[in-house]
């Protein structure tokens, strides 16, 4: 499983990763979350607004506002 | 009913005299203050909820190999309805030149998304009435256009940075699932308490400045230097917009106080304008995109065109 979170930087795009990693993390799999911060790399995955969220190299997040934390979960859990 | 709320809560709760300065002031305050954040939440409330029909991607899908002039008009179009933050600037507009997006059209979603948004319509629409507001989105959308079309028409695509033509797509598919009708609505209530929360200090300043500083600056303070008459009011006040750097809301205080003080609308306009659309920040985000010529020639076509607008309202209005 592989889990990308897309975004410069900016604060949306830090938090969009702690979400990530604490729902790796509450649902007890063993997955790392790679982030993501290159603006041509961010473009080549066809992120437009950050922050992103792909899930094996399925995108599923774009832009604010952020999902909740259980839509993350949920998200995870359908690809596990 | 506004209004006798505020009688109410000057003159009955207050306890102050009806016809002081200061009572009139602060009655005015508190009427103006309720009626401009009824329409901000309002009017955030709706377009939030039209935007999340308008993400980026379907725009992208939208403008992709469109004709120039047709595409420059949509592209300006969408500019008002598609969620867009200067920091996503960079991959959205490699996304839009990578999907064949053309230079021009990309450039006048780029020029009108800042400049044309609902925060901005409401604030003129509440301070100065819907006319100017009016007047303040077409002319926005004019410039958008113009500006994109003009920047189609010179062939610049050499000047941007050679990169971003290597970029090609990973072809990632999409899945974000469609969002229930519920969801929009819970989605367009966090955008508006996101928005009124960045924006508040800003309003009451402005409104502020319009109930107690009214009279204590001679009304006619700027006629003098930003007038109708004097013909180098509009490159002014367009030469002191470009380096500032703020949104729709943080430039409406300074504004407000330049109409009340007897700058011309015109000149208003423009001012407001150059501060929304040009800005440093954007520039260096943008510069990661654009070689400097490509750059140089971007803030020269909008500060011409916004200028040409200044005059224009000074010449009708």
């Amino acid at each position: 499983m592989e889990i990308k979170v897309l975004g410069p930087g900016c604060a949306n795009c830090h938090k969009m990763e702690e979400m990530a990693k604490m729902a790796v993390q509450e649902l007890g799999i063993n997955v790392d979350v790679v982030k993501i911060t290159d603006i041509g790399q961010i473009a080549m995955h066809g992120i437009l607004s950050t922050p992103g969220l792909i899930i094996n190299g399925k995108i599923k997040h774009s832009g604010k506002p952020l999902p909740s934390i259980e839509k993350v979960k949920e998200l995870i859990k359908a690809e596990v | 009913m506004l209004k006798s709320f505020a009688d109410t809560i000057v003159y009955s709760v207050f306890g102050m005299a009806q016809g002081s300065r200061l009572s009139d002031a602060l009655d005015f305050f508190i009427y103006d203050t309720i009626k401009i954040f009824l329409l901000l939440s309002v009017i955030i409330f709706v377009v939030s909820v039209i935007r999340s029909y308008f993400p980026p991607e379907r725009t992208k899908r939208i403008l992709s190999h469109k004709r120039e002039f047709i595409g420059n008009i949509l592209a300006a179009l969408l500019g008002i309805v598609t969620p867009f933050c200067s920091c996503s600037a960079v991959p959205l507009f490699i996304g839009f030149i990578e999907a064949g997006v053309p230079l021009g059209v990309t450039f006048s979603f780029l020029i009108s998304s800042p400049m044309v948004n609902e925060v901005a319509v409401v604030l003129l629409w509440g301070l100065f009435g819907w006319k100017i507001a009016l007047i303040y989105m077409a002319t926005g959308l004019f410039v958008a256009i113009v500006a994109g079309m003009i920047i189609g028409k010179l062939k610049l695509e050499k000047w941007v940075e050679e990169y971003v033509y290597k970029i090609h797509s990973l072809g990632i598919a999409q899945e974000i699932a469609k969002q229930k009708f519920k969801e929009r609505l819970v989605s367009a209530r966090w955008s508006t308490v996101d928005i009124l929360k960045r924006v508040w200090l800003y309003v009451v300043t402005a409104i502020g400045i319009g109930g107690f500083i009214h009279g204590y600056v001679p009304e006619d303070f700027l006629v003098r230097y930003a007038g109708p008459q004097n013909p180098f009011g509009v490159p002014l006040a367009v030469a002191l917009g470009v380096p500032l750097y703020s949104n729709a809301a943080g430039v409406i205080p300074i504004v407000y106080a330049l109409m009340e003080k007897g700058m011309s609308m015109g000149t208003v306009l423009a001012f407001m304008m150059a501060v929304t659309a040009l800005s440093l920040p954007e520039m260096i985000i943008l510069r990661k995109v654009l070689k400097i010529k490509l750059l140089a020639v971007f803030v020269g076509i909008m500060t011409i065109t916004i200028i040409g607008v200044g005059y224009l309202f000074n010449a009708i209005l």
